[in-house]
């Protein structure tokens, strides 16, 4: 029979049940291959529920460092018996399936074209342990311990992450490093030593760290100088809040008297967790929230006020799929439209679009600074592909000669010079106003705060004049945006190209990949990855030079794109959609099947060719 | 009644409080609402208050939702910031504010639909956080803006100007604010001037939610009889439960009382609260004595006003959350970013 055989390349996907313990155990067997310097890219696919369901975990192995998700699995670890049928039948032809044979299973249950290692891992738990927590628990250290074995994975990596994880905690360190031997003598003596996967000591993870988006979201938010955070708990944001959280207790407190210098307040709702975020960067705090999709519908009416009374905020909007029960623990980028355009009125807003945990935390940091300079909500729209994956990504970057923008304030002392000060006063013509901290001055500076029935002076106006001449500098002010959010990236392929593609955040892994896999076909596309809204003209010159441009979005309705068309008047035929939209992360399989497609449907061969 | 401005010019010998200002420092803009209406009254209360507690104008932040009594921080406090926001949602723009710099008074001003309708839930919430503000409902049982639609205060059996009796149960913002912790409750009536001041000042001095519900009859279309929030209904079912003297912990307390007629309640800050019982049962510290006491008199259908309850022990939100004495907004970056060589050990932990 086929055996699949490959070294530091291959998929291994753990089908469990929500709740069993297994993920720690996962991210455990991830770690110790990234410890023997081979990069992975792992990935929870799981459900909305806290205990029974199906779960899964997907390591990729990559030597490559390609972070996407590859597609098809190698080796299945199968210890669900919900999602048995349908786990067997993923593996690829020739692949392994490794399974708990305590209990027999039929013939029927298995496939002809497939390796199957079965390990009584019940059984051997059973025997060893009285406690059925500690059954259960240690099931899932046996099974790494096993798998270390069929794979040549190195188990002084595994206990030294023991050793790490259990610092002085010697019982549970020796307990876990027993259960690892016991699952690893098995294999050894029972299973007919390593199959046809291997891991293979290499030296391509360099410098890079190993993080979830949402965390290092959550730790640029600490860097940027955030210290008010109002949230709402809301899959798969909440973790954001909660590491911002962790991050203040160890940076944020004061040694001295043991005080906070942050204020975190779990809101009745995401109304609240916004009013909260305005109120405070009214007052001049650095404040910001985190929440999904179904948190920014109702968030809109604020975000509409802050637009136009220009207060900043930071949104970090963790995408997920649609409302109410909608797909919360899958992954898309489906809110686009919804935040470049959220609110009643004319509103736009300024978007980043982070690709990985480095740009989460960079994005969310500039974030603050973006906010405060243009007094206006900064969505950093990443997704649950990105916040909930550990990823294997670049070390984070801080200047400490670098400082805070915080924008026009007009300082007490200013006043006293006798400037003019009008809140809603054009004075450099870049859009933006100075504004002043309430409590500043004793006579001058104060001024009220409201809508858009006002003029220059913050006076109460219901005028058509000063109506226009107030959204029309808004205008200038989203104009002046486009010069300092992030720049678009430019991926040139290494031959002459006459397609381009335009991608951002999460797709960026599986597209890097797409574009070498690609190349390697023939097909040569220039890639742009786009990083933010307001979108530059180097977006357009860009589409100009190409006379087809994908555009790879994981939405149904190409919002993106739509954006594109809308905003920077790009003709809507010369771009050409790849979507992925079923709540998966996309693939470079898919990407490269599309790309494929259309690129044959568009290449005209000469005749010659044809013929010779 | 917009078309009369008022002169800039004042008598130089108008008082002036510690702080330096006259009465008039406090005023603001010449109010737009309807000639007599309640809430002008309690925008003259706040200008009081506010003098007679030496706050400097600047260092009040005025918040509100939408509806009549959400305009009215333009018309007192010129000086100070304000901050027209949300339907509703004035609750949680005050609370991050407050979060932000807890220097400055925060004073909140809503109305009964804003407070009670469509903003019942960051009322309740804002009170049982004990974020530190004054939160004033000037309540009329009508939306006035929209003209005339019945609010969620007006009370059953209550009827419109156009003669429809109110068929929903009242919701009873004193009532919920004791539920949920408020640790200053009082009740008072826009007509009131003599007890609204002294409430107002004790609940500027208070540390913690300070609500104030304040009957305050809309005279263009609550004011009619049958309606149980008109001048005439409320004068005639207004129960004061206590008169209120307010008294600083700097000033020195000289008024003479009968005996068994007074009690004292120091509040947190040393200020004093001098309560005139005029009922001789009611204790003002006690929470729950008050909640029956005001939901028996509700049933007879009388108005009890007065300091209803009083936590002398309050906390607020920045005490809950263990937050530094400097205000938020002040930190500097050096105080808040934990630099190169933290996220170096940062990295370091994430291989």
């Amino acid at each position: 029979m086929k055996q699949i055989t490959s070294t530091n390349d291959f998929v291994v996907k753990f089908a469990n049940v929500n709740g069993s313990g297994s993920a720690s155990a996962n991210e455990l067997f991830a770690r110790s291959i990234l410890r023997m310097g081979v990069p992975v890219a792992p990935r929870n696919i799981f459900p909305s529920n806290i205990q029974g369901l199906p779960t899964w975990y997907e390591v990729r192995v990559t030597e490559n460092g390609y972070q996407g998700r590859r597609g098809g699995v190698d080796l299945m670890v199968a210890m669900n018996p919900q999602t048995w049928d349908a786990d067997v039948k993923e593996i690829e032809e020739g692949g392994y399936l490794f399974y708990d044979n305590t209990k027999p299973m039929p013939q029927s249950k298995f496939r002809a074209d497939i390796n199957v290692i079965g390990m009584p891992l019940t059984e051997i738990c059973n025997s060893t342990y009285t406690d059925p927590r500690q059954r259960q628990l240690f099931k899932n250290i046996v099974y790494v311990g096993a798998l270390s074995a069929l794979l040549d994975i190195d188990p002084t990596e595994i206990e030294r992450l023991f050793s790490e994880q259990y610092k002085g905690k010697e019982a549970l360190l020796q307990s876990n490093v027993k259960a690892l031997r016991l699952g690893r003598d098995y294999a050894q003596q029972h299973l007919g030593g390593p199959i046809g996967l291997k891991i293979k000591r290499a030296d391509n993870v360099g410098n890079k760290i190993f993080i979830d988006g949402n965390s290092a979201a959550a730790l640029g938010a600490v860097y940027g100088g955030a210290t008010v955070c109002a949230w709402y708990p809301i899959t798969p944001s909440s973790s954001l809040a909660e590491a911002f959280i962790k991050y203040c207790q160890k940076h944020r407190v004061d040694p001295a008297d043991g005080k906070n210098k942050f204020a975190i307040v779990q809101a009745e709702d995401e109304l609240a967790s916004i009013g909260m975020v305005i109120g405070a960067s009214w007052n001049g705090a650095r404040a910001f929230t985190a929440t999904s999709g179904p948190g920014i519908s109702l968030m809109t009416e604020f975000i509409g006020l802050a637009y136009f009374a220009e207060i900043p905020a930071v949104i970090v909007d963790v995408q997920r799929g649609g409302p109410s029960t909608g797909m919360p623990t899958r992954t898309q980028q489906s809110d686009v439209l919804a935040c470049a355009y959220a609110s009643h009125g004319d509103t736009k807003h300024v978007l980043l679009f982070p690709e990985d945990p480095t740009e989460c935390f960079e994005f969310t940091a500039k974030a603050f600074d973006l906010a405060e300079r243009l007094q206006t909500p900064i969505f950093v729209m990443t997704d649950l592909d990105i916040g909930m994956n550990t990823r294997l990504c670049e070390p984070f970057k801080w200047d400490d000669k670098q400082s805070y923008d915080r924008g026009k304030i007009m300082t007490s002392d200013m006043l006293d010079t006798g400037r003019d000060f009008g809140r809603y006063l054009d004075v450099d013509g870049d859009g933006i106003t100075y504004r002043t901290y309430p409590g500043t001055h004793a006579t001058r500076g104060g001024y009220f705060t409201r809508g858009t029935t006002k003029n220059r002076y913050a006076g109460y106006s219901e005028t058509g004049a000063d109506y226009i001449d107030n959204v029309q500098r808004l205008l200038r002010k989203f104009d002046t945006a486009k010069k300092l959010v992030p720049a678009p990236l430019l991926y040139p392929a290494e031959k002459p190209a006459r397609f381009g593609a335009i991608f951002y955040g999460s797709t960026s892994p599986a597209m890097q990949e797409a574009l070498d896999v690609l190349a390697l076909r023939g097909i040569h596309v220039n890639a742009l990855r786009v990083r933010a809204f307001p979108f530059q003209d180097e977006i357009n010159d860009f589409v100009a030079t190409h006379p087809w441009v994908f555009v790879i979005e994981q939405n149904r309705d190409a919002q993106l794109k739509t954006l594109l068309v809308m905003e920077a008047k790009i003709n809507p035929s010369r771009l050409l959609s790849v979507l992925h939209y079923d709540g998966t992360p996309i693939t470079a399989r898919f990407i490269v099947e599309q790309i494929s497609q259309h690129a044959a449907a568009r290449t005209v061969v000469p005749l010659k060719k044809v013929v010779s | 009644m917009t078309y009369l401005a008022k002169p800039k010019l004042h008598h130089p010998d108008l008082p002036r409080n510690t702080v330096g200002h006259t009465r008039r420092d406090y005023e603001g803009r010449i109010s737009t609402l309807c000639a007599g209406c309640g809430h002008d009254s309690i925008s003259a209360a706040i200008i009081q208050a506010c003098w007679e507690t030496n706050i400097e104008p600047h260092k009040v932040a005025k918040l509100s939702g939408i509806g009549c009594s959400s305009k009215t921080p333009d018309y007192f406090l010129g000086n100070s910031h304000g901050f027209n926001s949300v339907h509703g949602r004035m609750p949680s723009v005050a609370t991050g504010a407050n979060l932000a710099n807890r220097d400055l008074l925060y004073l909140g001003v809503s109305g009964d639909g804003d407070s009670a309708s469509i903003g019942l839930g960051q009322f309740a919430h804002c009170m049982r956080r004990g974020v530190n503000m004054v939160y004033i409902v000037e309540n009329n049982g009508v939306y006035g803006l929209t003209k005339g639609q019945f609010s969620a205060t007006a009370d059953k059996g209550s009827k419109s100007k156009r003669g429809i009796a109110n068929s929903d149960e009242p919701i009873d913002m004193v009532g919920l604010a004791l539920q949920l912790g408020a640790s200053f409750v009082a009740r008072s009536f826009s007509g009131d001037k003599h007890q609204l001041v002294p409430l107002i000042k004790a609940a500027i001095e208070h540390k913690g939610a300070a609500f104030i519900d304040v009957v305050s009859p809309c005279v263009a279309f609550n004011n009619h009889a049958g309606s149980t929030k008109s001048y005439d209904y409320v004068r005639e079912h207004n129960e004061a439960v206590n008169r209120l003297d307010f008294i600083t912990g700097r000033e020195e307390i000289t008024a003479d009382y009968a005996p068994g007629t007074v009690t004292t309640v120091t509040q947190h800050d040393g200020s004093v609260l001098r309560l005139r019982k005029l009922d001789p049962e009611y204790d003002a510290t006690d929470r729950l004595k008050a909640m029956a006491y005001i939901q028996q008199h509700h049933a007879r259908g009388e108005v009890v006003t007065g300091l209803l309850y009083v936590d002398p022990e309050s906390s607020d939100l920045h005490e809950h959350l263990n937050t530094v004495n400097a205000p938020l907004n002040r930190l500097s970056e050096r105080e808040l970013c934990p630099g190169s060589v933290a996220l170096d050990k940062i990295n370091a932990s994430l291989r």
